[in-house]
């Protein structure tokens, strides 16, 4: 296996440059990586490998005119299937789309394709982004690359896996209630949620279209930080889209200086429920912070309380009238009921036969939550809560610059061991959804291995709307504190995968 | 409140035009009570005087000018359709009436 | 579609009185749709004018098309409404095949415009005060055929068909509140509303306007409330009414078979209704249930409008004339009487009319054209193309009259090869040889000759029974094939006479 594979998109861009490889080897290697050990991992949905080559050939032929198109021309990345590819399936991991193949490219597809990356494939996912484990796909879950009787997170766990198994440097994620940065916690990466609005939504099969923003997933601070700089910015397709400029996130990076910076440790979610492996980590990492002279204050969000339940009736709302285009009209499955029938009930048949559990579920919920004589009691009540937790950053942000807390609760738990207990498995997402409720950027960076179990834990760092470089900047300073403590990055700390273990 | 009957699942699952089989009717059943219950709390803290927010990042007048754009062709627009006659979508008989 | 039984509408009105309701949906005629780039155009082959969001493709999103609410504000702004400092859209959430995405935008709590006025003039010259409740932006749903089956409809067809062209185009509804007190003009009360609707979006160039063409389509709300009660009876709203006459049929026939129904110790069922342009009449549709539960909820694709203070000023100040006012100034201009005025009015000529005058014609010869001659030429040629006289071609035609080169009947002449698409009156005049032939000398030669040929005629004359001069001013015309002002001919015939 060549070696090529272990490099950051940062390096393989430098080596691009300096003319020591192209991008059709890069590309290659990464092939026959996926070849080697997707069959366990199942990271992807779809590989091109063709279509891939091609992309990777033109890239060097640019690069040999002296005309490439950006620092990261010709270096690989994994796409999550909520995002629409002309040139390969979109699915979003479910069953209503199979085959599904888009006459237009997402807005950030398109960027990536303009700055001469190379699409590897499509990544696995819960189904529509409804879930926490990549188990909800329909397409059968992911593995963690840690350990593969265990879930990868989700709902991108596909990206996650993909970059933690070095079958992409660089994937894109979808984060509507931590659905990149879960992932990123569970499998040792880096994942970002940028600014709602930072990065547009054009293209991504909308969740619930007022959480949902796409973001990068990478094994580095800076890959991050250089893929951010690559999908930003405003686009006209996209209402919610911001126009403003921003900063360069890399150069945020090679920056990174937290001498002064004031980090609030959200207090509620600091204690109880989280995992003491994730715990340790997480002030281990305070304490390097501190040491290089930043200042930690414990900071109070009385709201986070209901968060999680304001969160679940805004999404399922969002959703039910999101999933409502599939329909078996213009696209994606049709399913005929026995001996025929109309239209509505080739709809109700399509939908009950196309749809996974929790996607009804959710559906049946946000059906509830909106419907007359309920609406302001649920919806109306969560806009509400959505108010209060907007107020409480707003507030924790005039005292400091960025807040942090553990990414996630718990490390990675076994395949199945949560999926019959759907509020459980909510309450995972605890630490991730206030920042989707606001609007803010959140960043999940690897903090170390649980001591009880080993498996990977993150810390997520928090800023306020438009703040992403703020993330990069405390983000890359305590990898740096991190991986010199350690004298390793954590990733290479992961069993070997040989392929064929399943 | 979240006493939730089976009939008013089954009713929900019609709106959301989900043919549900009795055995996930009666799950679902039990399941959204749960779920309401769990998320009843946030009815407690949304006082009147709170206003809703249903956009993350306050924005206003954001348009587009009358410009023709986008347009994709026919062919591409049908490629994916179930069922076509050439140039429009085809759909089994309708039961009810315009809206 | 049978009839039902229907109560006289002089006894109807006796025992009920009519309360209306009224929703006009107007297209607007923008380049593009309300939340997508595609094209707005009418006509187009199926399925061409179409983007990723007028289909509802995974990922598509809305953006807002800036003309659409200029034009919105505009339309509130005639119709007397207050503009709100901050509107909305919102999701009507249904599943139907001709809404791609199975929910429709529009606006629901936070409308662009409300609590405006109307003022609708109806044939007999009565005013009615019609209030509106708000005006809301929302976009059109596709086109389905029905396919199979007799008739065409939705009942019985095999399957369906849809086309997404229509999908997206940007609406304005238009809500009245109650409108008590028609009573008897009920029915011409609705059709004078939708016309006047019709005349303010044409005055303001923000719709095409064409009922045929779906551009403006109303739903009309009737119930009856029994005289002496004050309790509103149930409503029923009639859907598919595509002509301003059948607006006004359409209404007199709920009334008529409402009150018949309760009359009968029936009761009014709450539900939409078809009307029936062949048969006259309306069917019953769904009835309002909760499947009507629409779980609106704010579009998070999308931001509120707040329109600028200074929009609405420029916009306010560029409204045309209201249609009322210009009735009444055109009335004041013209001279004309009530019941001349009445009939342009309602022949929809006001603005041939105008255009006439404009172009120099008298307001009562232009009148008289376009209310005579070309009102006959049109109406014979229904059915077909329709004519293409315009109002600058017809005070060209008076202008040859006046300056004597036409009598009334080559002008009609001349108004036909017009209409016939042969030219302007005056290509056709001389193409033709049309013109009065106003040299004395040619015309006495062909009166000395009838004279002669005619002696007891001549006789007559001379007796002073000028009456007997018809004779021969008829063989004169003959003689010059129509193309002499009878009027000099009569004189002249007399002169001769005296001078024979």
């Amino acid at each position: 296996m060549s070696d090529l594979i272990h490099k950051s998109a940062a390096e393989l861009a430098e080596m691009l440059a300096a003319g020591t490889t192209t991008s059709v080897e890069i590309t290659q290697a990464h092939l026959d990586r996926i070849a080697a050990v997707d069959g366990d991992v199942h990271a992807f949905l779809h590989v091109n490998a063709e279509v891939s080559l091609a992309a990777a050939k033109a890239s060097d032929e640019r690069r040999a005119a002296g005309a490439p198109l950006s620092d990261l021309d010709g270096v690989p990345i994994a796409i999550k299937d909520v995002l629409v590819t002309t040139d390969m399936p979109s699915t979003s991991g479910s069953k209503i789309l199979e085959g599904w193949m888009s006459p237009y490219d997402a807005t950030v597809v398109t960027k990536v394709r303009e700055a001469g990356l190379v699409p590897l494939g499509k990544t696995n996912m819960d189904e529509f982004a409804m879930g926490s484990s990549t188990e909800h796909s329909a397409y059968g879950p992911t593995r963690n690359p840690w350990d593969l009787d265990r879930i990868p997170g989700g709902s991108g766990g596909g990206s996650a896996a993909a970059v933690a198994a070095y079958e992409a440097p660089l994937a894109l994620g979808s984060d509507t209630g931590g659905s990149i940065r879960q992932p990123a916690h569970i499998t040792g990466t880096v994942g970002v949620k940028p600014t709602y609005g930072g990065v547009s939504r054009y293209g991504a099969i909308a969740l619930a279209s007022s959480f949902d923003q796409i973001g990068p997933v990478t094994r580095t601070v800076l890959d991050s930080a250089l893929l951010h700089d690559v999908i930003k910015g405003h686009d006209r397709h996209d209402s919610t889209s911001l126009t403003d400029e921003w900063p360069s996130f890399a150069d945020a990076v090679k920056n990174a200086n937290v001498k002064g910076l004031k980090i609030g440790v959200i207090e509620q979610l600091d204690g109880e429920g989280f995992q003491p492996g994730v715990l340790a980590r997480f002030h281990e990492s305070l304490e390097l912070l501190k040491a290089s002279g930043a200042e930690i204050v414990n900071v109070s969000l009385p709201s986070l309380e209901h968060a999680v339940a304001a969160y679940y009736l805004i999404l399922p709302a969002e959703a039910s009238s999101n999933l409502a285009k599939f329909d078996s009209v213009r696209f994606g499955l049709r399913v005929q009921p026995e001996g025929g029938g109309t239209v509505e009930q080739v709809m109700s048949a399509t939908r009950e036969a196309g749809f996974g559990a929790e996607v009804k579920r959710r559906i049946i919920l946000g059906t509830y939550a909106l419907s007359a004589g309920y609406y302001d009691a649920y919806y109306g009540s969560a806009q509400k809560v959505r108010t209060l937790v907007q107020c409480d950053f707003a507030d924790a942000f005039s005292k400091v610059d960025v807040l942090a807390s553990p990414t996630a609760p718990t490390t990675a738990w076994k395949l199945g061991e949560q999926l019959d207990d759907p509020v459980a498995m909510w309450r995972g997402d605890i630490a991730t959804i206030p920042a989707n409720m606001a609007g803010i950027p959140g960043i999940s960076i690897p903090a170390g291995l649980a001591d009880e179990d080993g498996l990977p834990v993150g810390i997520q760092f928090l800023a306020p709307a438009r703040e992403d470089a703020r993330l990069y900047n405390v983000g890359a300073a305590l990898e740096a504190l991190l991986e010199k403590k350690w004298g390793h990055t954590l990733l290479s700390q992961a069993p070997e995968l040989k392929g064929g273990a399943l | 409140m979240s006493d939730i009957s089976a009939e008013q699942v089954r009713h929900l699952a019609n709106l959301a035009r989900i043919d549900l089989s009795d055995a996930e009717i009666a799950t679902m059943t039990t399941e959204l009570g749960q779920i309401m219950e769990a998320v009843a709390s946030v009815q407690a803290v949304a006082t009147p005087d709170v206003p809703a927010t249903s956009h993350p990042i306050p924005l206003k007048n954001v348009y587009r000018a009358d410009v023709v754009a986008d347009v994709i062709p026919t062919d591409k627009a049908l490629a994916s359709a179930p069922e076509h006659d050439g140039s429009r979508f085809k759909v089994s008989a309708i039961l009810g009436e315009e809206q | 579609m049978a009839k039902a039984k229907l109560m006289d509408y002089d006894k109807a009105l006796e025992l009920f009185e009519p309360v209306l309701g009224f929703e006009v949906h107007v297209e607007l005629s923008t380049k593009t749709k309300m939340f997508s780039a595609a094209p707005n155009n009418f006509g187009s082959e199926p399925n061409t004018n179409i983007t990723p969001t007028c289909l509802g493709l995974p990922g598509s999103l809305p953006v807002v098309n800036e003309e659409a609410v200029r034009y919105s504000i505009s339309l509130g702004l005639a119709l007397g409404c207050e503009i709100a400092e901050s509107s909305s859209f919102a999701r009507k959430n249904y599943f139907y095949p001709d809404l791609a995405k199975n929910y429709q935008i529009s606006q629901f709590d936070e409308p662009i415009a409300i609590n405006g006025n109307v003022e609708v003039e109806l044939p007999n010259g009565r005013i009615v005060q019609v209030d509106i409740e708000r005006a809301h932006m929302e976009e059109d749903a596709g086109k389905l055929t029905h396919v199979g089956g007799s008739t065409g409809r939705i009942q019985g067809a095999e399957y369906s068909l849809v086309d997404y062209n229509r999908a997206g185009v940007p609406l304005v509804e238009i809500v009245t509140r109650m409108i008590e007190g028609a009573e008897h003009d009920a029915p011409e009360l609705a059709k004078a509303y939708v016309a006047t609707i019709r005349d303010i979006v044409i005055a303001l160039g923000i719709s095409d306007a064409k009922m045929e063409r779906g551009n403006l389509r109303c739903d009309a709300n009737v119930s009856l409330r029994p005289r002496g009660s004050d309790k509103l009876g149930t409503r029923t709203e009639t859907k598919n009414v595509n002509s301003l006459r059948s607006v006004e049929r359409a209404v007199r026939y709920e009334i008529q078979r409402q009150a018949q129904i309760l009359a009968d110790g029936g009761t009014i069922i709450q539900e939409t209704r078809h009307w029936h342009e062949d048969t006259g009449a309306t069917s019953a549709g769904r009835p309002k249930s909760d499947a009507d539960d629409y779980r609106y909820f704010p579009e998070p694709d999308l931001l509120p409008v707040v329109p600028d203070p200074a929009l609405i000023e420029e916009l306010r100040a560029a409204l045309p004339e209201k249609p009322a006012d210009r009735r009444r100034r055109l009335k004041a201009d013209w001279g004309f009487t009530d019941l001349e005025f009445q009939d342009v009015v309602n022949s929809g000529l006001l603005s041939e009319i105008t255009e006439t005058v404009a172009a120099g014609a008298t307001p009562q010869a232009a009148r008289k054209w376009w209310t005579g001659e070309i009102a006959r030429l049109a109406n014979a040629a229904e059915g077909d193309e329709g004519i293409d006289i315009s109002p600058a071609q017809v005070a060209e035609l008076q202008q040859l009259v006046d300056e004597g080169t036409l009598t009334d009947r080559l002008a009609r002449q001349v108004l036909e090869a017009v209409a016939a698409g042969e030219g302007s009156p005056r290509e056709i005049v001389e193409a033709q040889g049309l013109a009065v032939v106003s040299d004395d000398g040619a015309l006495i030669a062909a009166i000395d000759e009838a004279l002669s040929a005619q002696p007891d005629v001549l006789e007559k004359i001379k007796d002073g029974k000028v009456q007997a001069a018809g004779a021969v001013i008829g063989a004169v015309m003959k003689a010059m094939q129509g193309k002499a002002d009878a009027a000099r001919v009569r004189e002249l015939v007399l002169e001769r006479a005296a001078a024979l």
